[in-house]
Parts: C-alpha cells; structure tokens; sequence
C-alpha cells in the first residue's frame, strides 16, 4: 500500500535517511525501533507525505506521491490514519468534535456518525470523556483519543509514534491490544516505539516484522520477531 | 453546483464546519471595523464620482452649441448693429439659428444680480443676440473679424472658452471620485487581508491538524472565507448606511443650488450605495481566499 524506494532524507545539510526502501502490506504489522533522533517520526511522515524525499520515490496506494497533489495526499491521509507523538488536537473543541473532524473533513455528516463516534469511544474507553476539552485530558487519554481520531475514517493502515510513550504499563498494553485487533481486523499497522517490553509483549500475538533505523539505514527489514 | 448555488451555500455555511477555527476577537473586530470604515468613505467617493458626473453633463447641455453676441452702442445705432449682425449670422456656415433676446428675457437674466424691478428701458444695458451652432460649428475668428468690420459694437461672447476648463475639471473630479473609491476598496481588500493573515498565522495548530485528518485547502480555507465575508459584509452594512444617512442630512441641492450642496445623490443615484456591502463581501471573500490558500501552502 505504501512503499519507500531508496528514499533518503536529510535537513541543514545532515542526511538523517539514506536510501530506504520498505514496504507497508495490507495487513502487515511493523515495528519500527532505533535509538532517538534516528529518524523514526521523520520515516513516519515520509510515509503520510508530510515530507518529500530528497531523492527517491515513495509510491501510495499505487500512485507515486509526487503525482498526487494537494487534494491527493489529503485524499490519502483519510486512508492512513496517524497517531502522533504530541497527539495535536484542537483544543476549543470537545473529544467528541476532535474525533469527528476527519468526517467533517471529508464531507460526511458526523451526526450520521454519532454512533460510530460512541462505539470508538467506548473501544477506547473513553465514553465518559466524550464532552471534555482535549487539555482536560491526561497523557494516556490523549494517546487514545489520537488512536480514536485515527481510526474514524476506517483507514487502511495505521501509522503510530510512540504511543505509549506517555502512559504507564497498563495503558500501554491496553492501546497494543488496540492495535492488535485492528490488525486483526486487516489494517496495516506501523509503531515507531523504542519500547521493547511492548514488541515482545505484541510478539505473543502477531507475526510482526521490526525494523531498525541505524545510521539513516534500516536494519534487520524483514526478520521476525 | 452552479457558481450562484455554491456562493448561497457558503453564505448558508455550516455553523459546526466553522466551529473548526476558533473565534477571534480581536481580527473579527477589526475586519468589522475595517469594512464599515471603509464602506462608509466609498460612499463618499460615490456620491462625489456620481455628482460632478452629474455637474460636468449639466453644464455640458447648459453650453450646449449656444454663443452671445452682445452689442453696447448708442440705442438707435444697436437696433441697426442687432439686424446686420443677424444678417451676417445668417449667412455665416455652421450657424443653425441666430435670434436677439426681448426685453423680458434680458429681464430675467439681469433679475439674479439686480431684482425683478430692474427699469431696463433706463439702463445702457446691451442688446444680446443668441447663437445656435451646428454640430459642425462656426469660425469663431472670422466672424469676428467681419463683425468688427460691419458691427463694430457687437462682440462675440465665447463662454465655452470658460466653462469648457470647468467641464473638463468636473470630469476630472468624476474620473478622480472613481480612483478614490477604487482605492478604497483596495485598501479595503489589503486590510482585511492582513486580518485574515493575522487569523491564519494565529491558527496554524489549526491549519496543521485540519491537514493531518485529510481536510482539503478549500475545506480549511472555506471556514475562514465564510467567516470573514459575513463579518466585511456586516461590516460594510453598517457603515454604508451611516454613509447615506450622512448624505441625506446634506442641504437640499435644488434649495441651495451650489457646487457643494449638490454633493449629494439623486435619483436612481440613491441605489448606487446599496452595490457597496455585497463589493465589501466578495472582496473580503477574494482577500481572504487568496490569504488562506497561500498559507495552506506553508503546510505540506
């Protein structure tokens, strides 16, 4: 669905990625690992066309990303949804407002989607917080609701930075078996984590590949966990 | 969806679409402010463009193609002097109609500086000889010139040669009532712009967010379009009708009858204004549509 051809990367003339090629399947399931400041938020948003690659070509949905135009990659970005690190919201609107802006976004009613938007809610647990402003929300609050927000537009793969940077074990676990379901459910799935209890707690239930960034290169693409 | 049908339905807007961008006092005030300041002054450059407009054609058909022939002589000799000069007319190319006024039209002319007793019989007042052209006109100089030889008293009254400068600075005004109010709107179009930047620069969480969830520019931009269309449409409202209101309180034109007292609108003139607020809206609509969507493009 997504794919990084030999994709290199680099600001103020540091080269931070240097000619990657990876490949998101339909139903895939990745771990992303390196230390901090490899690049991993940076290949994150060379997957969700946030960026553009110095050199190489990254291909979406079988379209090169360099063909699709504004309006194209916000096409895209209904298809892949993203869990950022800093879980940005808008903070003059409700979680529930938060968590319809992508129906909004995309032309749909969100009041035909009050239900999906509950359900979501309570699969993230959070149905009591359905009418807070997303700075009464904690840390692990906000993860979830950014998972939430992610998924409304039922994407087809699921980029997430460290999400469970911000939250204890519990939740942690909680928000990895959220991502294992929806794998399960047949969404590609991407974590960038330096967590490695989470990758081997996940390892118990899917057959996830990790990769490492080192260097500005991947290593260790394809080996099983 | 027709272009008509799109402007209604932004107009309509969807309340909750805008809830996206959160309110902004202070760039909402002053794009309100703005608007009706500016609508206020361009009903001003309205009337002013609209009125010497109207000065320059009064004067124009009031010069028509009419020249005097005054004749000061002694009173037997300018009755003689009156009919060779209407002879001379007569013959003369480019003359349509030549005839001497009575004395009650002098009387009239007269009555302005000197009442409407004047004992006309008693005064040297001049025998006057109204000359009509046609279109192709007459050669001013050579009438003279034979007018010397035939009448020596009567003497050719040219009063194009004053008003013709006088219609040409009316028509200026007229040219500059127009430059003024295109500046206006301009100025207009830069202020709400900036208000507009300063709305999108103080929301770029918000740009950001809005892009990340798969929002379109138009999407994003709509919500402030909307936003600061209705409040320059509002704006321009408000002070459009403080600007009319102003210029009806102006002394009546026809009980005065001067230059300034005829500053005012007249007529179908009065519904001119009315094109002000719905200008004010579209060039808030274009300021803020251009502002947005070049900011949208900062955001990848």
């Amino acid at each position: 669905m997504i794919e990084l051809n030999e994709v290199s990367y680099g600001y103020a003339g540091r080269t931070l990625l240097s000619d990657l090629t990876l490949g998101i399947a339909p139903g895939s399931f990745h771990f992303l690992t390196g230390p901090s400041g490899a690049g991993k938020t940076t290949l994150l948003k060379l997957c969700c066309l946030e960026l553009v690659p110095q050199s190489g070509r990254i291909t979406a949905f079988g379209k090169p990303a360099e063909q699709l135009g504004r309006d194209g990659i916000a096409q895209l970005r209904r298809r892949v949804g993203v869990v950022h690190q800093d879980c940005r919201f808008l903070d003059h609107l409700s979680l529930v407002e938060n968590l319809a802006l992508p129906l909004r976004a995309s032309g749909q009613d969100p009041h035909s989607y009050r239900e999906d938007i509950d359900a979501l809610l309570a699969w993230v647990g959070l149905s009591t917080r359905a009418d807070a402003l997303p700075p009464e929300l904690s840390g692990g609050e906000r993860q979830r609701a950014a998972l939430a927000r992610a998924l409304i537009l039922s994407p087809d793969v699921v980029l997430a930075d460290e999400p469970t940077g911000n939250v204890d074990w519990e939740m942690s676990l909680r928000l990895l078996s959220l991502l294992l379901e929806l794998n399960r459910m047949g969404k590609a799935v991407l974590i960038a984590t330096h967590d490695l209890n989470l990758i081997r707690q996940a390892k118990a239930h899917v057959a996830a590949r990790n990769i490492r960034l080192r260097g500005g290169r991947l290593e260790m693409a394809g080996a099983e966990l | 969806m027709s272009r008509a049908a799109r402007l209604l339905a932004l107009l309509k807007g969807d309340a909750a679409a805008e809830k996206v961008v959160p309110p902004s006092g202070f760039t909402a005030q002053l794009t309100v402010f703005t608007a009706a300041t500016m609508a206020f002054l361009a009903v001003f450059a309205l009337a002013l463009s609209l009125a010497t407009d109207r000065l320059a054609t009064r004067w124009g058909e009031a010069l028509g193609q009419s020249v005097t022939i005054r004749i000061a002589a002694s009173e037997g000799d300018t009755d003689a002097q009156a009919a060779r000069v209407l002879e001379i007319l007569g013959e003369t190319p480019g003359v349509a109609s030549a005839r001497a006024l009575d004395d009650a039209e002098e009387r009239a002319l007269l009555a302005p500086w000197f009442g409407e007793d004047l004992p006309l019989d008693s005064l040297p007042v001049p025998q006057l000889i109204e000359v009509i052209e046609t279109g192709r006109g007459f050669d001013p100089e050579g009438l003279a010139m034979r007018l010397r030889a035939e009448a020596p008293d009567a003497v050719i009254d040219d009063h194009r040669r004053w008003r013709r400068p006088l219609i040409r600075a009316a028509h200026r005004l007229h040219l500059l009532g127009i430059g003024a109010l295109g500046l206006i709107l301009l100025s207009m179009a830069a202020m709400i712009s900036l208000a507009a930047h300063a709305a999108l620069a103080a929301n770029g969480q918000v740009l950001e967010v809005l892009r990340q969830v798969g929002a379109r520019d138009a999407f994003i931009a709509r919500a402030f379009v909307r936003r600061f269309t209705l409040r320059a449409g509002a704006g321009a409202i408000v002070g459009t009708l403080a600007g009319v209101a102003s210029m009806a309180l102006l002394p009546d034109m026809e009980a005065a009858g001067g230059f300034l007292t005829g500053l005012g609108f007249a007529g179908a003139g009065w519904l001119a204004p009315l094109l002000i607020p719905p200008l004010a809206g579209f060039i808030a609509f274009w300021a803020t549509r251009h502002a947005a969507l070049r900011a949208l493009k900062e955001i990848p």
